[in-house]
């Protein structure tokens, strides 16, 4: 059991219990629906931008499994303050991670993105971990649009 | 079980059969509870298979040379095996598809265009608790067709609504296709009923047997319905082969569905005719090794009793269903008043997915989704459910491993 409890680790658990920032936004800049027929995991995320462009706000309502909950609710933190450019950034570093191709450590203020790199050991829940980030990705590439792990 | 009653399974002898089972995932014995996804497959399945390839490799029906008389003799003797499982006397009306989903392409199209053919406002219908296989290919064609499809609705227990039929059937219904047992919740539907108020209007009968076929004997002379189908590897057969049953005189009146070889008498480039029923039905090199393995696989089935496998089978989901009930935080999803197959089931504050993989790393293989019936689960109001399903190989030391895993899934979201 130790490898599951790797996988469900402390702060997965309890993001997935109280996610963060899991609000619908007032007057939101950008969204986006994402969806993975494989499972069932529904995310309608939604992001407020500054005046100066960056991601001041993003907020996201889930019915999904505890790893794609606790990833939404994760990237919310994280990306808050980010201009579009480190987000898009952060979403390649974070998906090259669970998908096995990086290996090195996080830096610092990502720390937070390590509890998902068990992750990489389960192809079927990959696209868990990551269905928010391309959901938030297909907002910011289309403005509106439906995001799908397919 | 009790292995010295002649009237009980010896589930540890039929286990030898299945080598797939003999394997540690995870480092735990390898418990399989999906067989309503796919069966695990005999060696007598597999020799079926191997043998095709190693002695008889030959196309069917086009040579004259040994190899394709003997693959075309062991081909055809399906048809007559097949048969036999249903209870049937003419073997023509057997046609091999690809299984349940195929079958049911291959009658939306076709009976769309029986005598005078789907008339705009026409009737199907069909169950909510349906598989999308038989779903889709009505939708299809009724876009196509400016049929109208209507849905039997069912209660909270997950039993098909039956007292106000005559809502649902009229003189408008053209064919009425239900499926016999629920996959992702395990009621067996009420067919008689339904079949016998379908056919007052003369509607069409179609029944898809696909979770029925491995559990219980079915006879379309007894539900008396006009089509049945199933998939062979639901049935402990190999993938890609699976069998449409069609009553002779109306497969005779059917147009053909896909064209090609095999299918015709003769061709010109003004117009062909079309070889008799079955074989009209059959366009294309079929899937021969597959369907040759289907027929080892109803052999192996029918030799083990299938009485004694349906018995065998609802003792150990009543088990799995009175011993999920008795557990806090578990929710068996439906309470059919027949069950066969599965029981379905959620567990307080876990997701059906997450469950899924800590069962898994246990050993333990069952199915967490929408089971291909996203209507149901949408009535149901759940995005997903935990599936059991069981096989005429599983016993209480499979239950057992189930309900642990359950508990270990608890511990982990404590
Ligand atoms: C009730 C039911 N109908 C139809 C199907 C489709 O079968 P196949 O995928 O073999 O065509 C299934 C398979 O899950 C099923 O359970």
């Amino acid at each position: 059991m130790s490898s599951m409890r790797e996988l469900y680790q402390e702060m997965i658990i309890d993001h997935s219990r109280s996610p963060r920032n899991h609000k619908k936004l007032d007057h939101p800049d950008l969204s986006a629906r994402g969806h993975n027929p494989l499972c069932g995991d529904e995310i309608d995320l939604e992001v407020k931008r500054g005046e100066d462009g960056v991601l001041s706000e993003i907020g996201f309502e889930a019915t999904a499994c505890a790893i794609c909950t606790a990833s939404a609710s994760i990237l919310t933190e994280t990306l808050k303050g980010k201009s579009e450019e480190d987000a898009r950034a952060i979403f390649h570093r974070f998906h090259s991670t669970v998908t096995g191709e990086v290996e090195d450590p996080y830096p610092s203020e990502l720390m937070k993105l390590e509890v998902f790199t068990g992750v990489k050991d389960y192809p079927s829940r990959v696209k868990c971990a990551t269905l928010a980030w391309h959901t938030l990705i297909q907002a910011l590439d289309e403005n509106n649009g439906e995001a799908s792990t397919e | 079980m009790n292995a010295g009653d002649p009237m009980s399974l010896n589930v540890h002898e039929i286990q030898k059969h299945f080598p797939g089972l003999n394997q540690q995932v995870h480092g735990h014995r390898l418990v399989y509870l999906d067989s309503a996804a796919t069966t695990q497959k005999p060696v007598a399945v597999m020799e079926a298979v191997d043998s095709v390839y190693r002695q008889d490799c030959a196309n069917v029906h086009r040579g004259v040379h040994t190899l394709s008389e003997r693959a075309t003799a062991r081909f055809e003797g399906v048809r007559k095996v097949v048969a036999g499982f249903l209870g049937i006397s003419d073997s023509r009306e057997v046609i091999f598809t690809r299984g349940v989903t195929e079958s049911m392409n291959l009658l939306a199209n076709t009976l769309c265009h029986l005598d005078s053919g789907f008339q705009p406002g026409d009737e199907i219908l069909i169950s909510s608790l349906d598989h999308h296989a038989n779903i889709v290919p009505w939708q299809l064609i009724s876009e196509k067709m400016g049929t109208v499809l209507k849905v039997i609705p069912c209660d909270d227990a997950g039993e098909l609504i039956l007292s106000d039929l005559d809502q649902w059937i009229s003189e408008k219904t053209r064919v009425v296709s239900v499926g016999h047992v629920s996959n992702a919740i395990g009621t067996v539907n009420d067919i008689d009923t339904i079949f016998a108020e379908a056919r007052k209007v003369g509607a069409i009968t179609i029944l898809d047997a696909a979770q029925s076929a491995p559990h219980m004997s079915i006879s379309p002379k007894e539900i008396d319905c006009d089509f049945l189908t199933f998939s062979g590897h639901k049935t402990y057969g190999p993938t890609g082969a699976g069998v449409l049953w069609g009553k002779k005189e109306l497969l005779d009146r059917m147009p053909p569905w896909q064209g090609g070889g095999d299918m015709i008498r003769t061709v010109s480039f003004e117009e062909s005719s079309f070889a008799e029923t079955p074989w009209k039905f059959e366009a294309g090199t079929p899937d021969i090794a597959a369907v040759i393995g289907l027929g080892a696989a109803l052999e192996f089935l029918d030799s083990m009793g299938r009485d004694k496998v349906c018995s065998h089978e609802t003792r150990l989901l009543q088990k799995i269903e009175s011993a999920l009930k008795s557990m806090d935080g578990v929710n068996v999803v439906g309470e059919p008043s027949l069950r066969a197959c599965c029981v379905s089931f959620t567990l307080d504050g876990v997701h059906p997915h997450d469950a899924a993989t800590i069962m898994d790393q246990n050993g333990v293989a069952i199915r967490a989704g929408h089971h291909c019936a996203m209507p149901l689960m949408k009535r149901l109001g759940l995005p997903a459910t935990i599936r059991a399903s069981v096989g005429m190989h599983n016993d209480e030391a499979d239950v057992e491993a189930l309900l642990e895993s359950v508990e270990a899934v608890r511990e982990i979201f404590a």
